[in-house]
């Protein structure tokens, strides 16, 4: 591998990169080859092939805290290293990896919750059909996620970024024998696609403003800070990565995808939908950041107008679930929206941004584990058939009370930390309507959280059977990732200098703020909001208190019907109308053109072979004909006749005599 | 003193019966006789010629044209009774398998 | 028209006539009967050109052995007698042909020979000339002609042997 040179527009290259980042490499690298293993000898291998998965992910674990540690110990620096893949005219792409304080956070995110993933499905999977098929896409998209995070060019981070479209479409459709769970693979897949084709279309632009040489992401940078790129074009390059992002993140108005896809098994959703892929469209935002602050200013305000409708309607959504998986989905889709806002309002809240990306990953794929232990023993995802789990599912019920108070933001929680940086940023940067809309939808949270504990572990139990606590592999994973809710927040905490800012910063390190009115006004919100629901939700009552909401109630269920719109107006004519017309024109011109060819070359091989046998076989068969007449004819000559012969023996001689004398 | 086209008359009406002998005669023994009736012809011209030059390669070819004859004229006949054993027939025109 | 060839006419003569007779004999043994006039006078023409040893050979194979042979060829396959058994229906064209080689042979003879100058002068024949030219200059023909009669013999017995394998 060959170390880049470094550029002024990112920060400078570290001069004497350690061990930890020359290998980091590896971290990608390794859950592919467990990938393999597990799909060529998963079968075989004792425990049906999680061990190569589990083993693999957790020496990426190792490397990526080694990765991270390098930052931790103040470097600021980046680390740069690729090879070249192929040239296409001017056009070099390249295979590498360009490691950042950003990239060592996201590569321990991904990993750890990878690692939870790997080690609670060995309990929630356990006998299930495709148990290997199963660890083998999960080690093959942690793979690809890897590929995005390291990725210090556009290309290779497309390419991760689809393999990982294709994981995520294999694995909500795992038990695809159900209908409706290959639709939402579909769903899932096809709604991505919309967001991807805008996506790279702005890879297209800003690899034209290398003068088509390269995507290397430094050299982009360092071209568009040098002023090498009208605005207008950045602009545009910045409006069709967001698309992108609005797809994988499930942004409105692609968001549609995400509730559908929770029909996959819940560890997927916890990895996938919670964690890391949807975290990816956040994260290319992060690091192409510099397109957005070059822009005009007008796509950062779309950015959080995007950002701000997302989070109020996803929150206000989750009010109306049963599912319990999907009241999660909806507060994933809008705590992603709180990201996606955080990074329209400038480099600080790009940092809490990040930072919430990172706190939001622990929790949520904590609260995600948690109902999928729920879900395991009820056996059933429908709220309105739980409940007094409480004293059944102890651990289970702490975890997720954790993961819960965390995600409303109670401090001191993780959650608490980074809403409240992402409120001090708009704050700060004047963006009034953005505070109010932040501060609104974090009471919002509380509430229907609370709403979703409550219906689940309080009150009596109004489902079959006799739910049980769930096993150890299971388990553990849940007291292990609130562990780490309960101190990770407080990696942001300005009190404690806020590490984490030194390792994700754009150009220069911010300082992190304390505002103590802010914090207050934070906390009364959430508080605030778990006791509004408390109040609703503490008896448990037949008819959910939430339908006197009346119409808007009838609208939120019907998700503002946004999906009958895209079914209607998208799905139908296209699927039905569009593709049948099409299938009849391929079936009666383009068939009948070529069905005419081949009769037409049918006719005229039978004129050919007619020809062939009256006319040419019929001059041959005349010779022959014609040589037997001849010879039938002569044969008269051989009488049999000795005198006969002499006759003609005599006569030829006084001819030939006579003209032989006359010559 | 004997005209030289004389002899060679006589030879050519020998020769010319000869021919008439063999083709228009039935029996195979009579074709043989006007074979010989050729043959003498034949012999004719050449005493006639070795006289006329005063070589006596004419009289030699002559005695060796009649040897030959016998020859020939032996074996003739032997075919013939052959044919008349196989045939009881010796009349040329039939014997003749070889008829179309 | 010297003696030597009034002689000659004559012979020649009783030669054609004989010969005429032989190809049109309705008796095959009278046939074979003119075919001996006709060989006796071809012997006296022999005499006529000096050839004796010649003459004398043809009296004695010809006449002697060959005509013989025609009569025991007639007796044993015998014959029979009678115009339609003995000439067959091509006569027409057989003696146009025979006409017609003899119209050939006259009109070159004509042609090839001045009528008086072409003379023979009949020298003294001599035998012991054409013993030692047969034995000097024509050995070879003569030893082949030895193995001609050699396998004419052979043939002859072979062919003529009654089959008489088991």
């Amino acid at each position: 591998m060959v170390a880049a040179e470094s550029t002024e527009a990112l920060g400078r290259a570290i001069a004497d990169p350690n061990s930890f980042l020359t290998n980091a490499w590896l971290i990608a690298f390794l859950p592919a080859m467990s990938a393999l293993l597990t799909l060529f000898l998963g079968k075989r291998t004792p425990g049906k092939g999680s061990v190569y998965g589990i083993a693999a992910v957790g020496a990426s674990l190792v490397l990526s805290l080694g990765v991270l540690w390098t930052f931790v110990g103040g470097e600021r620096g980046f680390y740069e290293a690729s090879m070249p893949w192929f040239q296409i005219g001017q056009l070099h792409l390249e295979v590498g990896v360009y490691v950042d304080g950003l990239t060592a956070v996201m590569v321990v995110v991904v990993t750890s919750i990878s690692l939870c993933v790997h080690i609670y499905s060995l309990g929630y999977m356990k006998g299930d059909v495709r148990f290997t098929w199963f660890y083998t896409v999960l080690s093959l998209f942690t793979s690809a996620m890897l590929v995005v995070v390291l990725a210090n060019n556009l290309f290779q981070l497309l390419v991760g970024w689809e393999v990982m479209g294709v994981c995520s479409y294999l694995l909500i459709g795992h038990w695809w024998e159900d209908h409706v769970n290959s639709s939402s693979a579909i769903k899932a897949f096809i709604t991505t696609r919309v967001g991807d084709v805008p996506f790279m279309f702005g890879i297209f632009v800003l690899i034209s403003i290398t003068g088509f040489t390269t995507s290397n992401i430094p050299a982009i940078s360092d071209v568009v800070s040098h002023g090498g790129a009208s605005v207008a074009l950045v602009s545009a390059a910045a409006l069709l990565l967001f698309g992108g992002t609005i797809g994988k993140s499930a942004q409105f108005p692609l968001h549609v995808w995400l509730p559908d896809a929770m029909a996959g098994p819940t560890p997927v959703s916890a990895l996938i939908h919670a964690a890391t892929m949807v975290a990816a469209g956040v994260y290319l935002v992060g690091r192409l950041f510099f397109v957005f602050t070059d822009a005009d200013p007008v796509v950062l305000q779309i950015v959080g107008v995007v950002g701000g409708i997302t989070m109020l309607g996803a929150a206000l959504m989750a009010f109306v679930q049963d599912d319990i998986k999907r009241v999660l989905a909806y507060s994933t889709i809008s705590q992603l929206a709180y990201m996606v806002a955080g990074m329209s309002m400038g480099p600080a809240g790009r940092t809490g941004a990040f930072f919430h990306l990172f706190t939001h990953a622990f929790f949520k794929a904590l609260l995600f584990l948690g109902s999928g232990v729920v879900i395991h023993a009820v056996h059933t995802n429908n709220m309105s058939e739980m409940g007094g789990l409480r004293s059944r599912m102890p651990i289970t019920f702490w975890t997720f009370l954790i993961g819960s108070l965390a995600l409303a933001g109670v401090p001191p929680l993780a959650g608490f930390w980074s809403k409240d940086e992402l409120l001090v940023v708009a704050n700060e940067g004047g963006h009034d309507v953005m505070f109010v809309v932040l501060l609104l939808t974090a009471l919002l949270t509380a509430f229907y959280m609370t709403r979703a504990v409550l219906m689940t572990f309080f009150g009596e139990f109004r489902g079959h059977g006799e739910p049980h606590e769930g096993p150890r592999t299971m388990t553990g994973v849940l007291v292990a990732l609130a562990t780490v809710t309960v101190f990770v927040g407080l990696l942001g905490a300005p009190q404690l200098g806020a590490p984490f800012g030194t390792w994700v910063f754009f150009h220069e390190i911010e300082e992190a703020l304390f505002v103590p009115w802010i914090a207050v006004a934070s906390t009364l919100a959430a508080l605030l909001g778990i006791a509004i629901g408390y109040r609703l939700y503490n008896t448990y009552r037949e008819r959910d208190p939430i339908r006197s909401l009346g119409p808007a109630y009838t609208v939120l269920t019907n998700k503002y019907y946004l999906d009958d719109l895209y079914w209607k107006g998208i799905v139908r004519p296209v699927r039905d109308d569009l593709s049948a017309r099409v299938y009849w024109n391929d079936r009666r011109i383009i068939d009948g053109v070529v069905n005419g060819a081949a009769s037409f070359t049918k006719t005229l091989g039978n004129g050919v072979n007619w020809f062939d046998e009256k006319v040419i076989d019929g001059a041959v068969n005349g010779l022959a004909n014609l040589a037997g007449f001849t010879g039938g004819l002569l044969r008269y000559i051989q009488s049999g006749n000795v005198q006969r012969y002499a006759v003609f023996l005599f006569a030829g001689v006084v001819v030939l005599a006579v003209i032989f004398t006359k010559i | 003193m004997i005209r030289l086209p004389l002899v060679l008359f006589l030879s050519a009406a020998l020769f010319s019966t000869g021919v008439y002998g063999v083709l228009a005669r039935r029996n195979a023994v009579l074709v043989l006789m006007s074979i010989e009736l050729m043959l003498n012809a034949v012999n004719i011209n050449l005493v006639a010629f070795g006289a006329a030059l005063h070589d006596l390669t004419g009289q030699v070819f002559a005695l060796f044209v009649i040897t030959v004859a016998a020859a020939e004229v032996g074996i003739g006949l032997a075919i013939v009774i052959l044919i008349y054993r196989n045939r009881a027939t010796i009349n040329v025109d039939e014997v003749n398998l070889l008829k179309w | 028209m010297t003696g030597a060839e009034i002689a000659f006419v004559v012979i020649g003569v009783a030669a054609v006539v004989g010969a005429f007779r032989v190809v049109t004999a309705r008796n095959v043994v009278r046939a074979a009967l003119y075919l001996v006039v006709t060989l006796s006078a071809v012997a006296g023409v022999y005499l006529l050109l000096a050839a004796e040893f010649v003459a004398w050979v043809q009296i004695l194979i010809y006449v002697g052995a060959i005509v013989i042979l025609f009569l025991f060829g007639l007796m044993l396959t015998k014959a029979p007698i009678g115009r339609e058994a003995l000439d067959n229906q091509r006569r027409g064209v057989a003696f146009l042909v025979a006409l017609s080689v003899l119209g050939g042979l006259i009109y070159l003879i004509q042609g090839a020979f001045d009528w008086d100058a072409a003379r023979i002068d009949p020298v003294e024949g001599s035998v012991a000339a054409v013993g030692s030219s047969i034995f000097s200059r024509f050995v070879l023909p003569f030893e082949v002609i030895s193995f001609l009669l050699l396998a004419a013999l052979i043939g002859a017995i072979v062919l003529s042997r009654k089959e008489d394998r088991p």
